[in-house]
């Protein structure tokens, strides 16, 4: 049987042992330099939301390891509408843990660690438990450590000070974490679905497109994570929640995303390569559905707010950029925009990308800049204090 | 010769704003007081002054790098 998804094998309610998981898939061959080829021609890219290509950042690392590498796999799943990577760990923790060893093998590591939120108690206690499961050479390679609950630990550089120092704030950069990462040493940092993919990959042994997991949030009657092919379409994985309504708009990528029309959404591909082709980002596979009825803008400074609590208030443009643009767009969506605001906030808006250690103050911007757009003329309407057009389709309906 | 570029430490700045002061050609202040910085190469004629910036930050947090560096990543 040629294993495709991600999702098949038995029911998701407990997660697949050992057992089962080596009698429905065999083995996983040998990491290898071929394997770095296998996942070039497969096009396999990161799924932590930078979808970055997963065979340059293999190569980059095993080109510096001297059999002392490390692995990150992360599954801190900060992005508070992400459940992905959580239902993974909890239900296939054996793909991620093979993805995890074909890339220790692959770029020569020494140790695996895994990087679980503190908050997914379930993963993290399932992830534990299963590699008590795997042989003793890898267990003694592998350790799971919890990753704290906020936004910015799961960001690459800060994960790896997590496990160096105890601190989950992301470092100044370069050096990544490739080339100076856990101890030192080259890490590779690649987040959980990353893994489980690459564990399918290398079984198939051949290039195709395979799939992606998304989680639906929103106005769908179905919420929770679907896995669809790879350049299906964003209507097709929004049927598979039960199907949205028309006219609203859908956040795609989650808080590190942007908006888009929903009738537009529903044509494009989910496909990362294209979507940032066209300035969109799948990101970690948010698909959120704010129906025509709620405010755009509203549901934007909410946001906003949230990411600006989350600073690590390490750099200056994001603690005073973040906390300025929130309030604005507060004062805005309340109908008590001030004099300039929304100029300032234009103005903002395209101030802030590369002026953190990390891209927290670029996600943020770029979330606002889509708000603008989208929501341009519900922009205009609050910052005139004319109402609501949300409001006001309500009201006419 | 290799082209340079001006980078900051975001987490060393702390927004003193002399960087600005001493190459506004290349260094504006935000309205918190900290620089934006004009990508790509330091022209050569403009090099006495991107070195004359990286020398009046109090934190060490402007340096001039290789072009290459930034090119890698």
């Amino acid at each position: 049987m040629t294993p495709l998804t991600l999702l098949d094998g038995p029911a998701l309610d407990t997660p697949e042992s050992y057992d089962s998981h080596v009698r429905r898939l065999g083995r996983a061959p040998q990491g290898s330099a071929a394997m770095v080829d296998l996942l070039d021609a497969a096009g396999l890219r990161g799924r932590g939301g930078a979808a970055f290509p997963v065979a340059t950042k293999w190569r980059a690392v095993a080109q510096r390891s001297r059999g002392d590498a490390a692995v990150l796999a992360n599954g801190a799943e900060g992005e508070p509408l992400s459940a992905k990577d959580r239902l993974l760990m909890e239900t296939r923790p054996h793909l991620v843990l093979d993805g995890a060893v074909l890339a220790a093998q692959t770029v020569r590591a020494r140790e695996v660690v895994l990087y679980v939120g503190e908050d997914h108690r379930r993963a993290h206690a399932v992830m534990q438990a299963a590699l008590r499961e795997r042989p003793a050479d890898e267990r003694r390679s592998i350790r799971v450590l919890a990753a704290p609950a906020r936004y910015v630990a799961g960001e690459e550089s800060a994960a790896v000070h997590f496990v160096n120092e105890g601190v989950a704030l992301p470092t100044t950069v370069p050096p990544r974490p490739f080339e100076r990462g856990i101890a030192g040493r080259p890490t590779l940092v690649q987040n959980v679905e990353t893994l489980a993919h690459v564990a399918l990959v290398a079984r198939r042994g051949d290039a195709g497109p395979g799939t992606a997991l998304l989680t639906m949030s929103g106005a769908v009657p179905r919420r929770g994570v679907v896995e669809v092919p790879q350049g299906s379409t964003i209507g097709e994985a929004l049927a598979r929640a039960g199907g949205a309504a028309p006219g609203g708009a859908v956040l795609l990528g989650g808080y590190f995303g942007g908006w888009v029309d929903l009738d537009q959404a529903v044509r494009m591909p989910v496909d990362a390569a294209w979507l940032r082709s066209q300035g969109l980002a799948l990101g970690c596979g948010v698909v959120a559905v704010l129906p025509e009825s709620r405010c755009g803008v509203a549901e934007t400074a909410r946001i906003l707010g949230w990411l600006a609590e989350q600073s690590a208030r390490q750099c200056g443009p994001c603690v005073f950029g973040l906390r300025a643009i929130a309030e604005a767009v507060q004062r805005i969506a309340g109908g008590a925009a001030e004099s300039g605001d929304m100029q300032r906030v234009q103005r903002w808006s395209q101030q802030l990308a590369g002026r953190g250690a990390c891209k927290h103050p670029d996600g943020a911007a770029g979330l606002l800049q889509s708000a603008l757009r989208v929501f341009a003329e519900d922009f205009t309407m609050h910052e005139l204090r004319r109402g609501c057009v949300a409001g006001a389709r309500t009201v006419a309906a | 010769m290799t082209m340079q570029e001006l980078a900051v430490d975001r987490i060393r700045c702390d927004g003193s704003g002399f960087c600005a002061e001493v190459f506004p050609e290349m260094i504006q202040l935000d309205d918190w007081g900290y620089p934006i910085v004009a990508a790509g190469a330091v022209p050569e004629h403009l090099m006495a002054h991107a070195r004359r910036a990286v020398a009046s930050c109090p934190v060490l947090a402007l340096k001039l790098r290789a072009r290459a560096e930034a090119a890698r990543r």
